[in-house]
Formats: C-alpha cells, sequence, structure tokens
C-alpha cells in the first residue's frame, strides 16, 4: 500500500505550522497510526520535496488505548494513533494533525493543561467518604473509565479553553463523584457543575461516538443533572 | 520544606496522597499526567485479605503465598506490613469510592494466580485505571490547597548528591527544555525497566529505565535485576506485548497444547491442585517446555470458552474488547494462542523495609524498587506493593524532612536521548539471552556484547542504558541457581546458599555484584496477630 501522508508541523509554540508530505510503502494495512509514527522517526526519510523529516514529536504511552495520550487529529477526525488502522483509509491518503483547541507545543504534541485545569476548577474530587450505591456502581465505574485524551473537545461546538463551559472531559470524571454524594446540596462540586457544564452544553451531542473508550456520556449527564440542577438523591 | 516526588503513577500518587494528608508539601514531577501512567494498565485485581468469600482467609495465608510466590526472596518483615495493611488499604479505596462489586458481606473478590483462596478485589478488567481514577481524585483536592504542585511534562535529569546525601533532583521542562532544580528529599516512583525490552513488554514506552540507569551511575545500589516477571499470556501486537488477564484464568479460563492430535491441559494434569493458576514462573516456563516436546504443537492455547456470558459481562468486558479489537478474536467462541512475555520487573533500586535506598535522602516505591516480590511476583500484589509501597516511602521521606538545603543551580544542557538503533540493539542482545530458561553460554555472549557496546561512540544516556543492561546480565550470571522467573538450564536447582539479595553497585566505573542476607522476621507470632 502506497501511503501519502500529509503533517501539519510546528517547530515551536511561537513558530508557524507548516505541511510535511511523506511518501512511503506499508505491506500490512493492519498497522496503526502509532506504529507507522515509530516507523517514520526511526528511518532517515526525506519528505516530497526533499528535506530530512526528522523527528516527528508525539506523545504516546500504553500504545492500547489505555492511557489517551496519542489523541490527534486523523484525516478529519480526533482520534487515538495507537487505535486507527491504516486499512481504514483504502486511498493511503492519511493527514495528521495536532488538537487544534490547545496550545501546540510541537508538531502533534498539544499542551492539554487546561482541561486538567478544570477539573480542579469543578471541584473534581470527593470531601466526604464515599456514599456509593449499589444502584450507582455501574455508573461510577463508566465515569471512572475517562482516559483525558481530549477527543471530545475537538468536536465540541461549546468549548474552548477560555470558554467557562468545561466540555465532555470533565462531564465524565464529574459524574463519578456526583453519583457517589448522598446528599443534593451543600458540595461546591454540584454549585460549579450547574455553571460550568449545564448551562454551557448545547446538547449538540457533537461528542457522541467521539469518545475512544465508548463512554457513554449522555446517560451520566442524566444522572448528573438529576442530582445536581434536579436536586434527586442518588 | 517539600519532599519531591518523581513519577505520577499509583505509586506516586499514594506517596503524595499520605504526604497530602499529613500536611507536607510535596512535588509530583511526571513525564505525562497520572492518566498516562503505566499503573492504568494493571487489569486483575488488588490483594487483600478481606475475607468476604466464606473461605476463612487470613493475613497469615496472604503472608505465605507471597513469600511462597517469591521463592523466600522477600523481606518477610515488609511482607507481613504489605499484607496486614492490605485490607485497610482497600477500605480506603472504597471510601475513595473505587465502584468494588460487593455481595452482604463486602467486597467480591476473584481467585488468582499462587493463592488458595479468592484474595483478589478488583473492578472487571480494569482495577488498575479505576483505583487511579479514585486517587488522582483525591490527590487533586490536595493540588487545589497547593499542598500538592504537579510538574506534569517533566523530565528527571539528575540527582543532586552533596557530602554522600540526596539534595533534590534536576528536571527538564519538555515543554521549553528549561531545567529545573527540586530542593528536598527525593522518593522515585518510576516504573519498570520496560526500554531494556524495547517491544518486548505488555507497559508502557515511557518507562524507558533511564532514571533507574542514572541513579544507578551516580551510585545509587540496585538488587535483584536478574527477575523478570515472564507473564505466561501475551500476544504480541505491533510495538509492544498485549497482556491477557490472569483474571481470564482466575474466572475459569484453561491453558492447552495440542498434543499428539488431542487437546492435552497440561497445567490441571500436571498441578492437581492449583492447576492454570500456578505462580506465573511456573506457568511461563511450562509453557516453554510443553511447546518445545516433540510430540506438541509449538503453540499453546488460553480456552476462555469455560467462562459465562454474565462473568464476560460483569466481571471482564475489557478484556473481551481488546482481544476483539487487537487480535480480531473473540474469546468467547475460540481459544487464543498465547505465549510469555515480559510483564514485570521484580529488581529495580534498592530499598529497606522503610523505602530507604542506599543513599540518604533518597527513597524508591512501586515496580521500580526492589521490594515485597522477591524472585516471582503474584498477581494482585503489584497494585498493592504499589499503594503500600508509596505510603511507606511517604511517611519515611516526611520524617527526615529536614532542613535541606543545597546552592546547586543546574547549568543547561542539551537534552539527550538513547537512539533508535541502540535501544534496538539492547534489546536484541537481552532478548536472546534472558530469556525464562536461561544458560551460561547465552549470557556470555551477551555480556560481552554490551561490554563492546560501551566502546562505542555513546552520549552518556546511551551509556547509562548499556550498563543498566550490562548490570542485568552479570546479576543473572552471577546467580547460579534456579529460582522463581531466574531459571538456568545449567543450574536447575534452588540453592539455599543463593538464599540472598543481590546487590548491584556502579563503583568507578565498575559493576560490582554482592549479595545481602535476606532479614529474618523480627516476631513470628506478629504474623497471627
Amino acid at each position: 500500500m502506497k501511503l501519502r501522508i500529509d503533517i501539519l508541523r510546528q517547530k515551536s509554540p511561537e513558530s508557524k505550522p507548516y505541511r510535511q508530505i511523506i511518501e512511503l510503502n506499508c505491506d500490512n494495512d493492519e498497522t496503526t497510526i502509532s506504529s507507522l509514527l515509530n516507523t517514520i522517526n526511526s528511518s532517515n526519510l526525506k519528505d516530497i520535496d526533499s528535506n530530512d523529516v526528522g523527528e516527528i514529536k508525539w506523545d504516546c504511552n500504553c500504545l492500547q488505548k489505555k492511557c489517551g495520550a496519542c489523541a490527534m487529529v486523523i484525516n478529519g477526525r480526533p482520534r487515538l494513533a495507537c487505535d486507527t488502522k491504516l486499512s481504514e483509509f483504502k486511498n493511503g491518503k492519511i493527514t495528521l494533525e495536532p488538537l487544534k483547541k490547545f496550545p501546540t507545543v510541537c508538531d502533534l504534541v498539544v499542551d492539554r493543561t487546561p482541561m486538567f485545569e478544570n477539573l480542579k476548577n469543578l471541584n473534581v474530587w470527593l470531601e466526604d467518604n464515599s456514599e456509593l450505591k449499589p444502584k450507582k456502581t455501574e455508573l461510577a465505574y463508566e465515569a471512572s473509565r475517562c482516559i483525558q485524551c481530549g477527543c471530545c473537545l475537538e468536536v465540541c461546538p461549546n468549548f474552548s479553553v477560555d470558554a467557562g463551559f468545561f466540555g465532555a472531559s470533565a462531564t465524565v470524571p464529574v459524574s463519578r463523584i456526583i453519583s457517589e454524594l448522598n446528599k443534593t446540596k451543600g458540595y461546591d462540586v454540584l454549585k460549579n457543575y450547574r455553571k460550568n457544564i449545564y448551562n454551557g452544553c448545547g446538547k449538540s451531542l457533537s461528542c457522541m461516538n467521539i469518545c475512544p473508550v465508548g463512554i457513554d456520556i449522555q446517560n451520566l449527564m442524566v444522572n448528573s443533572n438529576a442530582v445536581s440542577v434536579w436536586k434527586r438523591k442518588n | 520544606m517539600t519532599v519531591n516526588i518523581v513519577g505520577a503513577g499509583l505509586a506516586g500518587l499514594s506517596c503524595a496522597y499520605t504526604l497530602a494528608e499529613k500536611g507536607v508539601k510535596c512535588n509530583l514531577i511526571s513525564l505525562q499526567p497520572s492518566e498516562r501512567a503505566q499503573s492504568v494498565m494493571a487489569e486483575g485485581g488488588i490483594n487483600a485479605s478481606l475475607n468476604t468469600m466464606g473461605e476463612n482467609d487470613t493475613v497469615a495465608e496472604h503472608f505465605f503465598d507471597t513469600m511462597n510466590g517469591a521463592v523466600d526472596l522477600a523481606d518477610p518483615n515488609a511482607v507481613l506490613g504489605l499484607c496486614k495493611n492490605a485490607p485497610k488499604l482497600v477500605e480506603m479505596l472504597d471510601k475513595l469510592g473505587v465502584p468494588f462489586s460487593k455481595n452482604g458481606i463486602g467486597i467480591i473478590q476473584r481467585n488468582f494466580g499462587g493463592q488458595k483462596k479468592k484474595r483478589t478485589a478488583f473492578v472487571k478488567s480494569s482495577t488498575g485505571k479505576i483505583v487511579m481514577t479514585a486517587l488522582i481524585d483525591a490527590v487533586r483536592r490536595y493540588e487545589n490547597e497547593k499542598i500538592v504542585t504537579r510538574y506534569s511534562h517533566h523530565k528527571f535529569e539528575r540527582l543532586i548528591i552533596e557530602n554522600g546525601e540526596c539534595r533534590g533532583l534536576t528536571a527538564r521542562d519538555t515543554y521549553n527544555d528549561e531545567l529545573i532544580s527540586f530542593c528536598g528529599a527525593v522518593v522515585l516512583c518510576t516504573g519498570g525497566m520496560n526500554g531494556l525490552f524495547e517491544g518486548l513488554t505488555t507497559g508502557t514506552v515511557n518507562n524507558t529505565s533511564d532514571v533507574t540507569a542514572t541513579v544507578f551511575e551516580q551510585g545509587v545500589k540496585l538488587s535483584n535485576l536478574e527477575f523478570l516477571q515472564y507473564h505466561p499470556t501475551t500476544v504480541g501486537i505491533q510495538q509492544k506485548r498485549l497482556l491477557i488477564s490472569e483474571a481470564a484464568r482466575g474466572e475459569g479460563a484453561r491453558l492447552f497444547v495440542n498434543r499428539n492430535g488431542s487437546l492435552w491441559y497440561f497445567m490441571e494434569e500436571k498441578y492437581p491442585e492449583m492447576g492454570n493458576l500456578m505462580p506465573r514462573d511456573v506457568v511461563s516456563a511450562e509453557i516453554v517446555k510443553v511447546t518445545d516436546m516433540p510430540e506438541c504443537e509449538n503453540t499453546a492455547y488460553l480456552d476462555m470458552t469455560p467462562i459465562s456470558k454474565d462473568v464476560w459481562k460483569n466481571r471482564l468486558s475489557d478484556l473481551k474488547e481488546q482481544c476483539i479489537h487487537y487480535l480480531s478474536v473473540n474469546p468467547e467462541k475460540t481459544p487464543l494462542p498465547i505465549s510469555p512475555g515480559i510483564h514485570y520487573f521484580m529488581g529495580g533500586i534498592y530499598v529497606d523495609e522503610n523505602h530507604m535506598t542506599s543513599l540518604n535522602g533518597l527513597f524508591a516505591a512501586g515496580e521500580c524498587a526492589c521490594q515485597y516480590h522477591g524472585a516471582n511476583r503474584l498477581g494482585g500484589n503489584s497494585l498493592l506493593g504499589a499503594l503500600y509501597g508509596g505510603k511507606i516511602a511517604g511517611e519515611s521521606a516526611g520524617k527526615i524532612n529536614a532542613e535541606f538545603t543545597t546552592d546547586f543551580i543546574a547549568e543547561k544542557s542539551p537534552d539527550k536521548k538513547v537512539s533508535p538503533e541502540l535501544s534496538k540493539e539492547i534489546c536484541k542482545i537481552l532478548g536472546e539471552s534472558l530469556k525464562i530458561l536461561r544458560n551460561e553460554n547465552d549470557l556470555k555472549t551477551a555480556e560481552d556484547k554490551l561490554k563492546s557496546l560501551l566502546n562505542k561512540d555513546l552520549n552518556s544516556l546511551e551509556k547509562s542504558r548499556v550498563n543498566l543492561a550490562l548490570a542485568t546480565v552479570m546479576c543473572a550470571l552471577n546467580r547460579k541457581e534456579s529460582r522463581g522467573a531466574h531459571k538456568r538450564v545449567d543450574y536447575p536447582d534452588t540453592d539455599k546458599n543463593f538464599q540472598k539479595t543481590t546487590i548491584v553497585s556502579f563503583v568507578n566505573g565498575k559493576i560490582e555484584i554482592s549479595y545481602r542476607e535476606i532479614p529474618k522476621l523480627r516476631d513470628k507470632n506478629e504474623i497471627e496477630n
């Protein structure tokens, strides 16, 4: 399979992004994008204009969609590189870009600090011991699975790093906290949820079916809204 | 004064949480945020004798199973602390909101390897991930109170050592290349040495072994490097090995090999009492032996078809999804071809019972440290070891955290990397010698090749990596016996003269090996109390 890989690169946060196109052959269409990047980085390749490619910077760690590090925009869709196989791109044309909602550090590496700061701003922690009821165990499990990759934020029309709406990457973890409370009042996290999640979500549902680990975000929101907005106890 | 924790996986988080609860400030310095740590990949569960399954389980049995699994090479006082505290730690996780499944008595537990009783608490087959979420949230509260400060894109560079004491460390901000000095006691929680075996382990890419390699060259002693755990059931996927959790066998999966046209459930026949759930070192060695027999096919299979639909849904859902996604095999219907793969490093930075290293002011916990697991770790004891070890290291570091000062100013220097070619070469040399069944010839060849690599034009980080690889091979060469995960075909018996901890030091540019007696259990009555 002949591949034409178009990568949006950037040397530093301040420098201008530029496109680099690499052509190479790959026999195995089960190859993942993470494996492809690894191959490119361990070969001394030239691009189609005969410039050196050098090391393409990207984040990765687990290589099996458990850590969320390798999120990037692949052919226009935010996904994990380790979860994307070449077989999906029959014409061999692949575009790799960094997530655009966050500042670029270099190449495909972005600074996702604002996503983690929002969890702090939202008070995503339990102030008292968990009061998890058996009927909410499954829900708390589902909400604990978020890998903080940021794919859901990329497609969200309401999220930006400086907006008051924190997006699905905050909605999911905070739902774990809310599902384990025994009261519907008296916790800042409930107030913050109303302000930074409930009021800001435009219900576009653009985040549905984007989550690489398949979290049912809407189902979690049903419970979080019930407790924090409609004051129904878990 | 502040304690500096390097690594934000389970051990690092546990250390930070312990210190923060006491109001001690700490820096949590890691290359990536906690969500990316290898701890999120732990699947099967965490051991604690909660005795919720009507089997009269006790701390004593957990202790003896762990010591037996370790083939008597673990510090019994440390292991006893581990097992005694396990129920309290799992209770803590429950209070922090880990959604364990429960029966009328308490948290439901499953069978796991090397243990006769159901002792492994779990959250489906994603225990590590779910435990990490709860601890990340618990630590976040202290981040908000400015007791814990995170540095989440920072790479460890070197320890600051003055007057024979660790006074802090330098780290590089990978976003702007700036070097930062952190002053105070240091706790290393930097994970296993996957980078020595690039592509051959079930773990993560960023556990490169470079922190261990660097501090080794700075004079910190390492121990038991020869004890690598090969997990019996892994499958090669792109760039790594995919783990098929021991939980599968805990829930009824069976290993077989095709012998003369019929299925041979070799573990069940050879080990009638524990069968497929023998300790990992035993199962991995048996897989190698049976697949080498002329009457057997050279592939062993894990048959997960006996597992009920209910168990798949409620206890192993992630495992099933992984098999389908990465292997295109539905494990409910088809047995899976498997082979052993490197999964855990029992050896690492030498620590005493209080998790103090050989260097004053430096502590280590989690997989980077050598503690609790001896010659072979039991499944379910790694999450426990990281959680408990992090706690003890935090308590110890908090105590000595006196007025450390240093005038050290980090000098700007270029970031160093190990080249992909060298990494591959080291991996090839080690992969061919540190096999499940080892012999002197292979190990000597590896030693020679690594020594000649040192003569090449290498940067300082590359030299450290080669030295760590060489130290590992030398540990394996020097231990002329078979014990746990270290199986020598030329020395097949366990030798009581080797019931000692291997200590490896870097002195004046040379690697030296010595042995240290295993501490005696202080008070035998302690086990029953």
